[in-house]
């Protein structure tokens, strides 16, 4: 996984809610692929729109995307983050998230934060309003996102997500040092339920 | 102390508290589908992992498979390749595969409570959002993404952080013409699309031990439309009857131990509940949506509401439809009666109770796509396949299909389709349809008279 520390860069509104994970990445782009070269079908649906913000000019590079209520709602498809990651974009700033996809992008390096709207909203109206000299930094470290007008944001995030995103750790590394607790609930659990355990064990 | 049935359940799967709420989560079940399931084992494999416990991981191609009457993996060429590599692979690893025209074949959440896979108290994953569904026979069981899955296929484990108890009661007797897919409906146009987020959701009240288990199964898989990635009904003797004699359900003295855990298992009656919400199931009326979004819902019978939001103002543009006109009569070019929501036997049978002596309206394409293989093969043994066809249905072979339009099959664009599946989603039928989710009866009745239409006057 990607290591998340620190990141400063445009910010693009996208402020519309309950954006899903069809939105961000079409099912049919995901029959067959990988994880890699998706970036070019993001949001492929909304491109060429004239109200969508994510093709205009300023904001294509943006690797911080300014958020609705409920962003990544919808299916599980971890095809929606690569998408973001090869987008360029590393931290959707949003009110809400939709569960699976807040963990998704854990997995990959791509920070979700959680502020509320009234301070995205007035991020997007500075970013909008700048002539292209505004900045966002998201610190992971200070748990603090630095406005364009320099003011300090704190925000929430799970302390051991917050290390493995630091540290780029592989989580199924770390589970797998606990390979005796696992066997030993296993050997329990078989005794208590072993209806659980016969009927598909070969 | 009082406990939840989810609380239960999380409690005794815990391996290790790993603090904040978050624990190492032992998972008893690990369902794989063609798209998810291929990469997951090609990934754990490449990054030098072994399956954890093969025995506990069962596959069936679901999504990228043509459901064209006669088809083969090859029909759908886009995924034939994949599917390739999902047989590859469960040889190599040793997962039980049940590929295509095989009984146990279908849809992954249609086949897993169908073999018994699932069971009251069992946690399940899979990398689908709609893993959901599968509460509905009492279990733990819930969607994820590609990472986290290879996690399980590699440890038997999964980290997770705990969710809070929502409790949703369904009280009272449903009128006719209302089912369990128009309860949820009606809860998500209430409680809206993100109320259900970081919950795990149980539906319980009179109305939801009156439903069948198919139903349940129903009620369950719209969950994570409410954003909750768990939803869940309490067992009861409906579940063991249910379970009874299915293929992976225990057996002997196995199956009076397994009654014995599964009876213990309902929220005791003291349980405390973070949020608490009551409906009354006698005031439901049929619901469809006529939005982008599920909780863009109305009952049949009302108008299409004054937009109030700019993404209100969107999805009526999209949807081609006028604020403050009746949605019943507007016309409809395709139906689908499908998907993990809406295709097991007794959705077959709602909808076949529609037909009378009437035809498909003239211009409407209509498909019935059954569950599973075996759900096909029971509703040809008994005759429905043959009147499907007769009054003009298209009657398909198992899988997603235009749930998802992940196969090459996909609803026109600017087309209005009225679907029995989950997700109403710009584009998810295919690019530019539109889509309004409803019951497989208001489906059917859809298809034969044309336009929307209200089932209970529909005589």
């Amino acid at each position: 996984m990607e290591k998340f520390t620190t990141l400063t860069g445009l910010g693009a509104p996208l402020l519309w809610s309950n954006v899903d994970t069809d939105m961000i990445i079409p099912i049919q782009r995901l029959v067959g692929s990988g994880r890699t070269g998706l970036g070019q079908y993001g949001f492929e649906r909304f491109r060429g729109k004239a109200d969508f913000p994510l093709d205009r000019a300023q904001f294509k590079a943006a690797p911080i995307i300014l958020a609705g209520e409920n962003f990544g709602c919808g299916s599980s498809r971890e095809g929606a983050v690569w998408t973001l990651m090869d987008m360029g974009v590393r931290c959707v700033i949003a009110p809400s998230f939709g569960d699976i996809f807040h963990n998704n992008c854990f997995q990959n390096g791509l920070l979700p934060v959680r502020l509320p709207i009234e301070i995205i909203r007035r991020m997007a109206e500075a970013m909008e309003e700048s002539p292209g000299n505004a900045r966002i930094t998201v610190d992971l470290a200070a748990k603090q996102v630095i406005t364009p007008w320099g003011e300090a944001v704190p925000f929430a995030v799970d302390a051991r997500k917050r290390e493995a995103l630091l540290s780029g750790l592989d989580e199924v590394a770390q589970t797998l040092q606990l390979a005796e607790a696992i066997a030993a609930w296993q050997a329990r659990d078989r005794a208590a339920r072993p209806w659980a355990w016969a009927p598909v064990s070969r | 102390m009082a406990k939840t049935l989810f609380d239960k359940i999380w409690e005794s799967h815990v391996v290790a508290d790993l603090g904040e709420g978050w624990a190492l989560l032992h998972i008893d079940r690990v369902l794989l589908h063609d798209l998810s399931g291929a990469r997951a084992l090609t990934e754990i494999t490449d990054r030098g992992y072994r399956l954890a416990r093969p025995d506990l991981v069962f596959a069936t191609p679901d999504h990228a498979v043509s459901t064209l009457p006669g088809r083969t993996s090859e029909t759908f060429a886009g995924g034939a390749r994949t599917l390739a590599n999902l047989r590859i692979k469960a040889r190599e690893t040793g997962i039980r595969l049940y590929d295509l025209g095989q009984p146990g074949n279908g849809i992954v959440h249609v086949m897993a409570p169908e073999l018994g896979i699932v069971l009251p108290g069992l946690t399940l994953v899979c990398g689908d959002s709609h893993t959901c569904t599968n509460g509905g026979v009492g279990a733990l069981a819930f969607g994820i993404g590609a990472s986290e899955l290879s996690h399980v296929l590699a440890t038997q484990t999964l980290m997770q952080r705990r969710p809070r108890n929502m409790r949703i009661r369904f009280e009272g007797t449903l009128r006719p013409g209302v089912t369990a897919k128009d309860m949820i409906l009606a809860a998500i146009g209430r409680y809206g699309t993100a109320a259900g987020t970081g919950y795990a959701v149980e539906y319980a009240g009179s109305a939801v031990r009156a439903l069948p288990l198919e139903a349940r199964l129903t009620l369950c898989n719209l969950s994570i439309e409410m954003g909750a990635k768990m939803g869940m009904v309490a067992p009861d003797d409906v579940t063991f009857q249910y379970l009874a004699g299915r293929e992976f359900a225990p057996r002997g003295a196995d199956w009076a131990a397994a009654l014995a855990h599964w009876q213990a298992l309902p929220s005791d009656r003291e349980a405390h509940f973070d949020q608490d919400h009551r409906l009354e199931a006698g005031e439901i009326a049929p619901q469809i949506t006529w939005g982008t979004s599920p909780e863009q819902v109305i009952a049949v019978d009302a108008a299409v509401p004054q937009p109030r939001s700019a993404n209100d103002l969107a999805a009526l543009e999209y949807m081609g439809l006028e604020a403050g006109r009746p949605i019943a009569g507007t016309k409809v070019d395709w139906v689908f009666i499908g998907s993990c929501t809406n295709s097991r036997l007794s959705d077959l049978e709602a909808a076949a109770a529609m037909l009378g002596e009437r035809r498909v309206a003239p211009g409407v394409t209509a498909w019935i796509v059954p569950g599973s293989e075996t759900i096909k093969r029971e509703a040809e043994a008994a005759g429905l396949h043959r009147r499907f066809l007769a009054a003009g249905f298209e009657w398909r072979e198992p899988g997603c299909a235009l749930c998802v339009a992940a196969n090459g099959e996909a609803v026109p664009s600017g087309a209005r389709c009225v679907s029995t599946s989950n997700r109403n989603f710009v584009g998810r039928q295919g690019t530019g349809a539109r889509t309004h989710l409803a019951s497989p009866a208001m489906a059917a009745a859809a298809a034969l008279a044309g336009v929307i239409t209200d089932v209970r006057e529909f005589g």
